[in-house]
């Protein structure tokens, strides 16, 4: 899992019936000291997580089992807000 | 799978219950020539593999598939002792 | 699996339901001679690890479910041991 922050919301109208109705954000992968790293990244979320909150997402086919039985086309999925790190 | 030649060993006491009593050891992924590239990764050993030796991993959900690693939480597993590797063509052997 | 070194905890209330309960422990990757390498992970810790201790970690969605003993679990990442010593005889290079 990585730490990002939510830099936007994402609307798709068409898109895969199995992403019907589900939120997608646009994360940034972040560093523990709040510094950008890498790619911006579209990910689905189970959380209700909103911009500007920091979140942890799980990638690969552990994206989807939050959806679980469904089973939506997604490699990326925020599974928590984060309160509060130190290092 | 990789090939990957055995550079050293980890001793951890404490771990998961189901790694109790398996033997971690380090391996440096090679090319086909033999080079080593700059990762590294901690295999199980199935095989009994030692220090020095080019040696078969398989990695990912696979490495549950090696002998005695079902449901064990591992991600690499040493399933194989290379002797020779031959690549036609003009690649140098091993 | 990789070489890591615990840098520190994370809290976070409003997760997954399969989450909950879980200790989330942020780890730095070590190169193997024990440097600093690449992006530092957040990971599920199933043995009791604290901060500043070096700790064997894997990526992989089962290995880390199985870890924290829940199946189906959106996890990717788990610690799974607390490594002692590596011994490399011809050295990290």
């Amino acid at each position: 899992m990585q730490m990002a922050r939510v830099i936007g919301d994402v609307v798709a109208t068409m898109k895969d019936a199995n992403l019907a109705s589900h939120k997608l954000l646009m994360l940034q992968p972040i560093l523990p000291d709040k510094q950008p790293v890498g790619r911006p990244l579209v990910a689905l979320d189970c959380v209700s997580a909103g911009v500007g909150e920091y979140v942890f997402f799980v990638r690969g086919r552990e994206a989807s089992f939050p959806f679980l039985p469904a089973e939506p086309p997604t490699d990326a999925c925020v599974v928590g807000i984060i309160d509060s790190w130190a290092v | 799978m990789i090939l990957a030649r055995v550079v050293g060993t980890v001793v951890a006491t404490r771990k998961d219950e189901r790694l109790v009593a398996s033997k971690l050891l380090v391996a440096r992924p090679l090319d086909p020539s033999g080079k080593p590239d700059g990762n590294y990764l901690v295999a199980i050993d199935t095989v009994d593999a030692g220090f020095g030796e080019t040696v078969l991993i398989v990695s990912g959900s696979s490495a549950r598939m090696a002998a005695g690693l079902k449901d064990c939480p591992v991600d690499a597993a040493i399933v194989g002792i290379v002797d020779t590797i031959d690549t036609p063509a003009d690649s140098p052997k091993k | 699996m990789l070489i890591g070194r615990v840098i520190g905890p994370l809290v976070s209330t409003v997760k997954h339901k399969k989450l909950h309960g879980a200790k989330l422990l942020l780890v730095q990757p070590l190169s193997l001679d024990g440097q600093p390498k690449g992006v530092p992970v957040l990971t599920i810790d199933s043995v009791g690890a604290g901060v500043g201790e070096k700790v064997l970690y894997l990526i992989e969605g089962k290995a880390a479910q199985d870890a924290l003993g829940r199946k189906a679990a959106p996890v990717d990442a788990a610690i799974m041991g607390i490594v002692d010593a590596v011994d490399l005889p011809g050295g990290a290079r």
